[in-house]
């Protein structure tokens, strides 16, 4: 249907030849916009009328005074079926600590929640097929685990302000949800306005790329410098998506675009990876409630573990 | 007089937020004092983690995402 519709589209109302590089890039871009964002609506008001999305306060409840290693796998499965803003990291983190949740534990869902979510899941079957949906969530899910698993052997706790240790949170009984098919309705209605207002730059800029990719990077080019035959090219990948930002389900257009010019499995899930999970602005919002030592350990055990991912991913598939 | 606070750390969702509740209760004929909470410290005194959050005479209202026209007409009124 998107196939169709993005031909039709690009070769015959906008004329462009199906085989020049701008007709390629076009195509691509008109078919990932629509499938994409048409994806987007309908996975995000399906989940808002089930009321499948965890808000935050119920996930440190859930977690809080388990034994460590249920309170990770709830951290890390939670961490991944919520939506996660940036910029409610803060408060994210000081109610972790508050509610004595370690900090192991706290870092595993930070790390899970940006790199996995139920919208990208649904979008990453559509758009590259439910092979690569599996492998990129198994991924980030040992890697959160073992991310988490790994800081807490630096004792991170003594990296974190003062201040946080002293803030005292309130027991507050938040307003029952409106259940009722209307009130379902609505919620739904405002998650969508909400969630695709605030990722379509986001996924508009993957799709930009991926389509870029896609018409003008010769094959020829891919096989020969990015092959999974080149060891360099997983943390070349990682490294790359260091100071780049995007959302998980923003670098879905640009993975498709890697693997249908052949780049490799392993490499393209460490850049998607690193993209997603490992970022400049979003760790600087940490900043505000860790030292930059802390910072610095997330983004090494990090990149290393992205990097033994892709080399994995490389050398089995 | 309702005393209305919006809890956030300065984030987008935060301003329309409270661009909505002021519009609320300028449609509705309603004065309400609003005012942003800003500090962290604050804002988690009140038991909310994901902002922006709402409280209405000192009651939580409204945590996370961006609250609905018809919800912020609920709060102005009585």
């Amino acid at each position: 249907m998107f196939d169709a519709f993005s031909n039709a589209l690009a070769f015959s109302l906008l004329g462009l030849d199906p085989a020049s590089r701008t007709g390629a890039a076009v195509q691509f871009f008109i078919m990932d916009v629509a499938k994409i964002f048409a994806l987007l609506v309908v996975v995000i008001y399906v989940m808002g009328l089930l009321r499948a999305l965890v808000a935050p306060e119920k996930v440190r409840a859930f977690v809080r005074g388990r034994p460590d290693w249920q309170a990770r796998g709830l951290a890390v499965s939670l961490g991944a079926v919520t939506p996660f803003c940036s910029c409610s990291s803060v408060p994210l983190f000081i109610g972790f600590v508050e509610a004595g949740i370690p900090l192991g534990v706290t870092f595993s869902f930070l790390i899970a929640s940006p790199m996995i979510n139920e919208v990208a899941a649904v979008i990453l079957v559509g758009v590259l097929g439910w092979k690569l949906a599996v492998l990129y969530i198994l991924a980030g899910l040992v890697v959160a685990w073992f991310g988490g698993l790994v800081m807490q052997r630096f004792r991170p706790e003594r990296w974190v302000e003062d201040y946080v240790w002293k803030i005292q949170m309130g027991e507050t009984v938040l307003p029952e949800p409106d259940t009722s098919f209307t009130g379902r309705h609505r919620f739904a209605l405002t998650e969508v306005r909400e969630i695709v207002g605030r990722i379509w730059k986001w996924v508009l800029i993957g799709i930009g790329v991926g389509a870029l990719f896609h018409g003008f990077v010769p094959a020829g080019w891919v096989s020969e410098y990015l092959g999974g035959d080149k060891w360099y090219t997983v943390p070349a990948a990682v490294v790359l998506g260091i100071p780049l930002y995007s959302n998980a389900t923003g670098v879905i257009p640009i993975a498709e675009a890697m693997l249908g010019k052949g780049v490799a499995v392993g490499t393209t899930l460490a850049l998607m990876m690193s993209v997603a999970a490992l970022s400049l602005p979003e760790l600087l919002i940490l900043r505000k409630v860790i030292k930059w030592q802390a910072l610095a350990l997330l983004a090494a055990v990090l990149a290393i573990a992205f990097t033994l991912v892709g080399w994995g991913f490389n050398a089995i598939v | 007089m309702k005393q209305i606070k919006i809890l956030g750390s300065g984030c987008r969702n935060c301003e329309i937020t409270a661009n909505v509740i002021a519009q609320a209760a300028k449609d509705a004929g309603v004065e309400v004092e609003i005012e942003k909470i800003t500090d962290i410290a604050e804002i988690m005194a009140y038991g909310v983690m994901s902002t922006p959050g709402v409280v209405v005479d000192g009651k939580v209202v409204h945590a996370g995402g961006l609250p609905g026209p018809d919800q912020a007409r609920a709060w102005v009124r009585d």
